[in-house]
């Protein structure tokens, strides 16, 4: 059934059904407004790009849309400076390194949320959702003493393990759903089977709900990615992340606006890229109503 | 109500009409007479839904007719063609009572306030939904849910035909021995004409006047009950209804007799004239109209192979020759054991050449 | 899905309740010790009970972040929520043109926050942004860094330029679960794109935007890099909400007493009206 399109015998272009007068009911009021939306919402980004083109010179004294005299030159300042470009690896460090202690603890904890009954388990699940409701700006002076106490003060897994305060909860919640959808037959005919825990868990059930692990991976990147307090925090010099880096040179005086927008440009492209590839789970994944 | 002309309809869910496997219908000429109860049956993806959904306006054929009492309605909307759909689940505003439910079409025409709730009033008693107007629509039951979705089909007095698409899919069995009886009963009092889509054929056969059976985007034949079953003109229709299905003997014809593995049976020469050669041949009948143990016949060797019970009879599973053939045995006489004779009544016995039936061996 | 009852259970999430205890409970218990101490050096500290929490309440700092930021969240919500549900309205279901949309929709979720607050400094900036240009230019005097007006007006455009494509994801989502069947039946009973939106879609939606309202809530009220690279909190305090405060008491003037006090009550803050919200939603849709 959900072949049927909506074809029928009303008018199909916009502009004649536009000129009946019927503005809400013609089909092209939907695809326009859309349009004009997105056009909107790409403009600041564009200008971004346009100044990350530009010169600080030609910034300054240009209104022009286009770029005036439009370079790579503030790119290849960031792909030659090692400040630049590390501090690019070092986000990334901690993000990838966030994904995977993410989901390794998430993944065995949704399982048993989805499967079983215990002790606190109703307890457990809202605590968790509860750190979710935590604004970081509290925990800034803890984390700092905390992860110096223990050595980790400055590095990448940190920031990762810090980060894990959100982005557990999350994940944990959004794989129990995708979980549950997976019948207990399935569990249950494994054990027939004669497999064990942990090789009907790996070799069987996770690959049933991949769908879940991409979108779970998906928003924990995006949210530690994102983030910049607690970054900016854990971190001082040899795990600096991009995030820090472009503030410290915002607050250091003779700003360079070409620069920042151009290692503005380039955050961007990270989460785009990941938005291209998950494009086809997205709707998917909020469908959960899980976010 | 009117009388839908369904004139060579074609119809490709990519518009394109080149490739016929591709076709969701591929030729269809049918008329729908005013006032007739209509079951449209078939197995999944045959294209009775694709059917209903372009009879309503809901999808545009891509190529051909549909005439409303002579009218072509191709172009019109859905909401002028004053069709009444009910969906295989029930579809319903949950935000409003029963009683807005089924005033939401009216209003939606800006009928005056004291029609509605006349027309209303109406087909709620009809429908035995009355004590339940005031009541939240989204609390009620299967059952209930889909009266009201039909209720709001027949609460427009202008209506065509009401199209009902497998509407008992999630009704409790018990329950949909109710709402079967109280469609006929409506049919009959309001003399509508009714598009039933389903796949179950017993409710085809007990809700219809007449049944259209389609199989791959076409239509197989189209009759009432007793035509189908006991003349079906294609050996896909002896095979989908009846339960279980049709018996087909593969056979040739040899001079007088048609000959098969396991025996042969007289070939009458007025039916032999209508054999092409080069045609493939099969014997038919229903599990029926098998008889055994019956003396002074002609009778053709059977091995019982196994006696199934099914409630108020058997089924026996024979094989003659090298072809399973079923039998039905009522529950009391007497039951075939080992090797048996069976009879093939001429009148009840078909002849089928390349699937199409040809006539019986009644001479 | 039924749940046999089992405690070894615990064994599977032993690793996320010790991950997470580290990350919070060991952090806050830091904070709750802080919160009621007065610390006058190494070596010299107090126990001073709620004193710090007695103070934060009296606060009309405070209390005009407090109120700073309730003004925020609503606003936010009041132009997010409407507008993330019209653009999931327009975008188009299926097809290459589906995928397009909701890529460029969701670009702005996965800019690091900071940046965002860069973009539109840059952005509203009177002589070389855009927006602030071309405001200027209408004859209107828009200047972030000097008028407490257009630092709220530039805020909240940047909030609502966000994380409305949240809202419209989400919502986008909802309308997506609906059957065809609805629409059909509608188009049947001769509805109006408006009677459709009202009586179907809407209804539908109702889970969806409970939880984008939650969402939104919790996290404009949360809000710290975007208004503070754009403005810092100002001009003056203009634009001070409670974690910029909060920030520039724990970092800035090392107040660790009252900024500890001040966190707790944050918090409790958040759980409390995350609640009320919650419940308010849910009597909504169980209507």
């Amino acid at each position: 059934m959900t072949m049927i399109t909506h074809t029928s015998a009303q008018p199909r272009t916009g502009m004649a059904a536009l000129l009946k007068g019927n503005v809400l009911n013609s089909r092209a009021a939907g695809p326009v407004l859309l349009g004009l939306y997105l056009s909107f919402q790409m403009l600041p980004i564009y200008w971004l790009v346009r100044m990350s083109l530009m010169q600080p010179g030609d910034i300054m004294s240009s209104s022009a849309f286009l770029p005036k005299a439009p370079s790579f030159d503030n790119y290849k300042t960031i792909f030659t400076d090692p400040a630049w470009y590390m501090s690019y690896v070092n986000s990334l460090s901690y993000v990838v390194l966030n994904v995977i202690i993410t989901l390794s603890v998430a993944l065995p904890a949704a399982y048993a949320f989805s499967r079983y009954k215990f002790i606190g388990d109703k307890h457990v699940f809202f605590w968790l959702f509860t750190n979710r409701m935590a604004p970081p700006a509290v925990f800034l002076l803890p984390f700092f003493q905390l992860y110096s106490a223990v050595g980790l003060f400055d590095t990448p897994l940190a920031v990762a393990l810090a980060h894990c305060l959100f982005n557990v909860p999350l994940a944990v919640w959004i794989l129990e759903g995708f979980m549950s959808g997976v019948p207990r037959e399935i569990d249950e005919t494994a054990y027939l089977d004669g497999y064990s825990f942990p090789r009907f868990f790996l070799t069987v059930f996770l690959p049933l709900v991949r769908a879940g692990i991409g979108v779970t991976a998906f928003f924990c990147f995006m949210f530690s990615w994102v983030e910049l307090l607690l970054a900016k925090t854990l971190t001082s010099v040899e795990a600096k992340p991009i995030v820090v880096a472009m503030t410290r040179t915002v607050s250091a005086s003779g700003l360079d606006w070409g620069l920042l927008a151009a290692a503005g440009v380039l955050t961007i492209l990270p989460g785009a890229a990941v938005i291209y590839f998950v494009r086809n789970y997205i709707a998917k994944g909020f469908a959960l109503g899980r976010v | 109500m009117a009388q839908i002309v369904i004139d060579s309809l074609r119809h490709s869910y990519d518009g394109n009409l080149s490739n016929p496997d591709a076709l969701a219908l591929k030729q269809i000429d049918l008329t729908w007479e005013d006032g007739r109860a209509y079951a449209l049956l078939g197995p999944s993806g045959c294209g009775k839904s694709s059917m209903l959904n372009i009879i309503s306006g809901l999808v545009r054929q891509t190529s051909g007719r549909i005439l409303f009492d002579g009218t072509d309605v191709s172009d019109m909307p859905t909401e002028k063609r004053n069709i009444a759909q009910v969906f295989q689940f029930p579809v319903l505003y949950d935000t409003m009572t029963v009683e807005q439910n089924l005033a939401f079409p009216l209003k939606n025409r800006r009928l005056p306030a004291d029609e509605i709730r006349r027309r209303v009033a109406d087909v709620a008693e009809m429908l035995e939904l009355g004590p339940l107007l005031k009541k939240r629509a989204a609390g009620l039951g299967a059952a209930e849910k889909q009266k009201i979705s039909l209720g709001r089909g027949l609460v427009r007095s202008d209506v065509a035909a009401v199209l009902f698409d497998e509407p008992l899919t999630v009704i409790d069995p018990h329950v949909k021995f109710e709402l079967r009886r109280k469609l006929k009963l409506l049919h009959e009092e309001l003399g509508l004409t009714l598009i039933y889509v389903t796949h179950d054929q017993s409710e085809a056969l007990t809700l219809a006047d007449e049944v259209v059976v389609m199989a791959e985007g076409e239509v197989m034949q189209a009759g009432t009950p007793e035509e189908l079953y006991e003349r079906p003109s294609h050996t896909f229709v002896g095979n989908f209804i009846g339960s279980p299905g049709m018996n087909f003997i593969p056979c040739r014809a040899d001079g007088e007799r048609l000959a098969f593995s396991g025996g042969s049976l007289p070939l009458p020469p007025a039916l032999s004239r209508k054999i092409v050669s080069g045609q493939s041949l099969k014997i038919a009948i229903r599990p029926q109209h098998l008889r055994h143990g019956q003396p002074r016949t002609e009778r053709i060797a059977a091995q019982l192979v196994e006696l199934l019970p099914r409630g108020d009879s058997y089924v026996a599973d024979l094989r003659i020759g090298e072809t399973a053939v079923a039998m039905r045995v009522p529950d009391d006489a007497e039951l075939p054991s080992g090797e048996l004779g069976v009879t093939f009544p001429p009148k009840h016995t078909l002849l089928y050449a390349d699937d199409r039936l040809i006539g019986d061996l009644d001479a | 899905m039924h749940k046999t009852q089992d405690n070894r259970a615990w064994f599977l999430i032993l690793p996320v309740v010790l991950l997470v205890a580290f990350s919070a409970v060991i952090p806050l218990m830091t904070v709750v010790n802080y919160s009621v101490q007065d610390i006058f050096g190494p070596g010299q500290r107090y126990l001073i009970g709620l004193e710090w929490f007695r103070e934060t309440l009296r606060d009309p700092e405070v209390h005009r972040a407090f109120l700073r930021q309730i003004a925020f969240s609503g606003i936010v919500l009041a132009i997010e929520i409407p507008l993330g549900v019209l653009v999931a309205l327009g975008l188009p279901r299926v097809g290459w043109k589906s995928s397009l949309a909701i890529v460029i929709l969701a670009l702005p979720l996965l800019i690091p926050f900071n940046v965002v607050g860069t973009i539109w400094q840059l952005y509203a900036r009177p002589e070389i942004g855009f927006f602030g240009r071309v405001i200027n230019d209408l004859g209107i005097v828009f200047n972030y860094t000097a008028d407490p007006v257009s630092a709220w007006v530039t805020i909240v455009a940047m909030d609502v330029w966000h994380w409305t494509p949240l809202v419209a994801l989400l919502a986008f989502a909802g309308l997506r679960s609906i059957p065809d069947a609805y629409y059909q039946a509608a188009r049947i009973d001769g509805a109006s794109r408006v009677a459709i939106f009202r009586y179907i879609e809407l209804p539908k939606m109702r889970s969806v935007l409970t939880i984008a309202v939650l969402l939104r809530f919790m996290d404009s009220f949360m809000i710290y890099a975007e208004p503070f690279v754009v403005t810092g909190g100002g001009p003056g305090s203009s634009t001070t909400f409670l974690s910029i405060r909060l920030v520039n008491m724990a970092v800035g003037q090392f107040d660790l007493g009252p900024a500890a006090a001040f966190s707790l009550l944050y918090f409790l803050m958040i759980l409390l009206v995350s609640y009320v919200f919650y419940t308010i939603l849910q009597r909504i849709s169980a209507q």
